[in-house]
Order: C-alpha cells, then structure tokens, then sequence
C-alpha cells in the first residue's frame, strides 16, 4: 500500500514533466506535436501501481503518465520527444510510439485494444501468470475494431483489465456529439464485468484498480472500468477549443495533483515539490545534452 | 505425415500448417470456420483441429480484430497463422497490418517483432463474382516491414521450395510479418516434380529479406537463346510456363520464365540478368492493370538496364468487376491464350 506522499509523488512527476515539455515546446527542441497527459494523472498512478513484473501495458496517444506511471524514465521520455538516439525508441517513434519493458502504446485509435487482447491470449496459453492493462479513451468507442476485440476477449476469457479514460472530449468534440447510448453497456452488452467511477481522485481509483486486477488475475477473465475524468490540457498543443470557463471549473474541481496535494503537511508537499523539480530538470537537461535530435 | 500422399499445392500447403503446429507449440492458426469436418473453406486446414485441438482458434467474422489479436499475439512471442478466408477480404485488415504489424520493429526501434502469416487466397475463375475473385495483393506490396510471398506448385519431391516447406519455414522462422499468397486455381494444381520438368533447365536462387524464398528460372533444355523474358507468380506462372512450352514447340518463340515466391520487398536481380539477354518484358499477374506489380517490375528493369530494356509489356486483369459469368468472367482475366498473343505481338511487330 502507498501512502500519501507517495501517490503524490508519483502524480506530481507526470505533472511536472508535462508542464515541462508544454513550457519548452515553444523553443522548437521538440519536433511534430505531443499530447499530455494533464488531468488525467490519477488514472494512471491508480492503476498501474499494482502491477507485477510480468505485467504488460498497453497505451494510446496520450501515454506520456502512463509510461512513467509504468516506471519509465523521464530522460529517455524527454530524448524521444526531442527525437534523440537516447530515447525511449531511439526518436523514432516520438510521443505516441513507446515500447520499453512490458509498455507499448500507439496512435491509431481502436488497434491497440486488439493488441492488447491478443498480448492477453498470449498470456493466457503461456499461462505466465501475467496480465494486461489497456487504456482507452472515449473517442476510441468510435472505431469498429473495439467491438470486435470486446467480443473476442469475452468469448475467450482473456486476462485485461480494459480502462477507459472518459474525458468526455475527443479532440474537439464532446462526446454528446460523438457518443450515443450508454457508455459501461458498451462492454456489458459482451459480459465484461464493468465499474464505473466519476473521480479525479488517486484515493478512489488506486483501490478501486486494486479490486479489479486482483479479480482480473485470478479469475484470468476480463473487466472494464470506465474513469470518468477531466482533460485539463489541450488535446495536443494550443487546440482546446472549450470556453476558459469550463477549463477553469474543471482545474477547480478536478484537478488530481491539487487534490491529493491537501492531504500531504506543508513541508511533506514542499519537499515532493523540490524533488521532483529537480529531477525533472534533471532529466531534461540530461536529454537535451545528448546528441541528436531537432535542438 | 498421416494422411494421403502430397500431391496437390492444397496438400502441401496442408502439411506445412500441420509440420508447423507439430513442430512448434508457440504455433497457433486463427480463422473463420477452421474446424473439422469444415476444415475452411478452401480445406488447406482440413484436419488440424482434430490433430492440434488446442493450437486451432476458429474466430468470429472479424478480420480486423483477429488479425490485431496475432499481432498482439506476435509480441508476445507466439508465431500466430492468420487465415483470411478470401483475398478480397484483406481489406479489412489494412490497418492491422500497414499501421500496427508492419511497423511495431521500426517504430519500437528494433526492440520488437511481430511475425504475423496472414494466408489468403485470391483469384478469380470459380464463378465466386466482383467481391470474391479478385487479386488484391498489389495493395500489399511495398508497405514497410511486410513481407509477401506467393508460392509455386515446384518441386514437390524436394524439401526445398514445395509451397508447405516455404509456408513452413515462413510460420516457424521468420522474424518479420508475412502476407502469404495463395490462389484459388493453384490450389488444385500438381507439385512438378523434377522429373516433371525433366525438358526444363530449373535455376533456383533464394533471397533472403526476412525468410528464405526462392526464385526460379526456366528455359526449354537445348533451345534457342530466348527472345523474351516472361516474369509471373502464382497461378499465373503455371499460366506462363504452359504458354512458354506452346511459343516454343508451335511457334518457335523461345522466351525464359522468371517465377519469384517473394514479391515484396522486390528482388528482381534475376529478372535484370535475363532481360540484359533477351531485352524484352512481359508482366503477367491476375490484379488489375494499373499500379500493380508488373508496373513496379517494368519500372525496377528500366531503371536498371537502361536502353537494354528494348520492349516492355504488362498482362493484367480488365480495370473493373470480375463478373459471375464464365464467359465475361475469363475475359476480364488474363489466360494462357493472352500471354501467346501478347509475345507474338512484341517480338513480331515491334521489332
């Protein structure tokens, strides 16, 4: 079991980098576009803190907090979004495009589920033991292929605990333009066991998670959890189209860092701070030193 | 092998998923209606879900999915076989393939594989009409990372080369992904032994991008030096080949025929080494015209043999539907017939 400081921790280091990347993106040392992961820290700390080695993880676009949730390093994140031969993939596969260890994600919506259940057969009849984690997002409920792979991880019983991160936005549009019917029924209709949690806080989802990849790797059976949640950023860079209004309310009520941050004393929360301050300018310092790359 | 003697491509074929499955527990065949007594719909699975219960996955009707799966499958080790139950359907599996499975080792920087055998076969000529005939694998060739292969009915008495043993090799060893070939008509065809082609001189080079894949040569024994340089695969090299012998013994038009297994990525340096010889080309695949594999080998021998290239050619199928009726259905494709009018033509009239 974390405690506080810890959760805050580890929350506070996927803000700091993104609040990093986005301030330094305007020197152009960062090629193409990125999409961060603010807001949305929680979901990822939640669940991913209660994975064993053997694990495997599956992510999307947005897989900055997921990454280093997952235990990736904030230099060689930083080096494959400069585009440098020290990244995560060499630069070659840039912000959506990470493999290391157990971790992969991609950026076209709706494949990754299906990788996901395939990793999850394979696990299965190797019986390893191991299970998969897979986020998606509301948008990605569009694609076709997801209903597909929902059908076939509930006819075979595979091991994932599929989490969808409801943001309520795809890009630009909100979901009431985009999605009809009820969301959790989606994977019920298949007999995929559902949870359906409206939070932003770490204290909600990091039990919660707990439950359900318990239940996942003992049962070798899937489970969905729908997160509601909150983008607090753009959709990549500059291209947040919602009225301030709403973001603001938004970073008011559903900001998973401010909220974890009241539980910490002034001098706990100020220490985390510094640290992860530091390492994280650290790291990207470290980064920009290597060779290669846009700078 | 239990079973029948291999006499067929369809046997061999056969043999090679079974030898595979065997062989190698990491082996497993996804697909739609793959069970006994079905077997599939064309049999070329007939028998291994009796013998490989737990290594034969029978699928919903979801390509897309299916094929996502083994990729993911892939990544994790396993050696997934994908049977698309008809070419045309390849379509739905694009994006599997071009933006997740052909990418993951270059996108993750060589830190990851996905040796994915999608099998399919196309071809038209059984009356199965505009979504169930075509050839659509020149949409597959030339996506990074993917390799294409298409069998030919050689070599049955030899390990080496028999459509199995290279469906085989490519399931067990290979470390890239692979969209295998096969067509409808080949699958009933005989394996040549080399007694079979005992009037035939038979080169055989293997390139190598990923899995060994032969390339064939094959002249008349004691003809002429060829004026013609004929390239083909498939079912329509067993087209070619039977046209080569009729040019020489009625016509005495000598050409040679260039049969690569591995279409994409291209290796055509036997294709150049015989052109510089004979100076003419003719393509002859069962996809339609425009774009397709003949363009690219047309383009390829231009570049590279210059004004040694002297007459290039290309034999396709009509740009449009294949239709259900035989008659209009065996125009709109390219036939023995064809590949006569089309030699005589460029080695008669253009000089």
């Amino acid at each position: 079991m974390l405690d506080n400081k810890e959760l805050f921790r580890r929350l506070y280091q996927i803000r700091r980098f993104e609040t990093v990347l986005l301030e330094q993106f305007k020197s152009g040392i960062f090629p193409g576009t990125t999409h961060t992961s603010l807001g949305q820290e929680a979901n990822a700390v939640g669940v991913l803190a209660h994975l064993e080695p053997g694990d495997v993880v599956v992510s999307n676009h947005r897989c900055h907090g997921h990454f280093l949730a997952y235990g990736g390093d904030p230099q060689a994140l930083f080096a494959e979004l400069m585009g440098k031969p020290s990244g995560v993939c060499g630069g070659v596969g840039g912000s959506q495009h990470l493999h290391w260890r157990n971790f992969y994600s991609s950026g076209v919506q709706g494949g990754t589920v299906a990788m996901a259940a395939g990793m999850a057969l394979a696990e299965k009849r190797t019986q390893s033991g191991a299970i998969v984690v897979d986020f998606m997002g509301d948008g990605t409920l569009g694609e076709g292929i997801v209903y597909e792979c929902l059908n076939m991880i509930s006819l075979w019983q595979l091991p994932v605990l599929l989490v969808l991160e409801h943001n309520q936005i795809a890009q630009t549009t909100p979901s009431s333009l985009a999605i009809a019917g009820s969301v959790p029924k989606r994977f019920e209709a298949f007999e995929i066991p559902t949870t359906a949690l409206d939070s932003s806080d770490i204290l909600d989802i990091y039990p919660l998670a707990e439950t359900l990849i318990e239940q996942v790797r003992n049962e070798s059976a899937p489970r969905a959890l729908m997160i509601t949640t909150a983008r607090l950023g753009s959709h990549s860079k500059g291209d947040d189209t919602r009225a301030p209004g709403v973001l603001e309310s938004l970073w008011q009520s559903r900001d998973p860092i401010a909220i974890q941050a009241k539980r910490l004393a002034g001098a706990e929360h100020n220490q985390v701070i510094q640290d992860i301050d530091a390492k994280i300018q650290q790291a990207f310092e470290a980064a920009l030193a290597a060779e290669g790359g846009a700078g | 092998m239990n079973g029948p003697a291999i006499r067929t491509v369809l046997d061999s074929l056969n043999h090679g998923l079974y030898q595979s499955l065997a062989d190698d527990k990491r082996a497993v065949l996804l697909g739609e209606d793959l069970l006994d007594p079905y077997g599939g719909a064309f049999k070329v699975s007939r028998g291994l879900s009796s013998a490989f219960p737990d290594q034969v996955l029978t699928t919903p009707i979801s390509e897309a999915g299916v094929t996502g799966i083994a990729g993911g499958m892939a990544l994790r080790g396993l050696r997934p076989v994908v049977e698309i139950m008809f070419g045309d359907f390849i379509t739905l599996i694009s994006d599997q393939v071009i933006n997740h499975i052909a990418k993951f080792n270059d996108m993750y920087h060589g830190a990851a594989t996905a040796p994915v055998v999608i099998r399919t076969p196309m071809g038209g000529r059984r009356g199965y009409g505009p979504t169930h005939s075509q050839s659509l694998e020149k949409f597959f060739l030339g996506v990074p990372g993917l390799t294409v292969l298409a069998p030919f009915n050689l070599f049955g008495n030899s390990p080496l080369g028999s459509p199995g043993q290279l469906l085989k090799d490519v399931i067990l060893k290979a470390e890239v992904p692979v969209l295998f070939v096969e067509n409808k008509l080949q699958y009933l065809l005989p394996l040549l032994s080399k007694a079979n082609l005992d009037e035939y001189e038979v080169n055989t080079v293997w390139d190598d991008a990923g899995v060994p894949a032969p390339s064939y040569t094959l002249r008349l024994k004691s003809a002429p030096q060829a004026t013609l340089t004929l390239a083909a695969y498939g079912y329509m090299a067993h087209l070619a080949l039977g046209a080569m012998r009729k040019l020489a013994y009625e016509m005495e038009i000598f050409c040679e025929l260039l049969v690569p297994t591995q279409l994409a990525p291209f290796e055509l340096k036997e294709v150049f080494d015989s052109v510089r010889c004979t100076g003419r080309l003719l393509t002859v695949e069962e996809g339609t015209f425009s774009l397709g594999w003949g363009a690219e080998v047309v383009a390829r021998t231009a570049e590279e043999l210059g004004t040694n290239l002297k007459q290039a050619g290309r034999l396709a199928a009509r740009e449009g539907v294949i239709p259900v009726a035989p008659d209009l259905e065996l125009a709109s494709l390219p036939g023995d017939e064809d590949i006569i009018a089309r030699v005589r033509e460029m080695v008669f009239h253009h000089g």
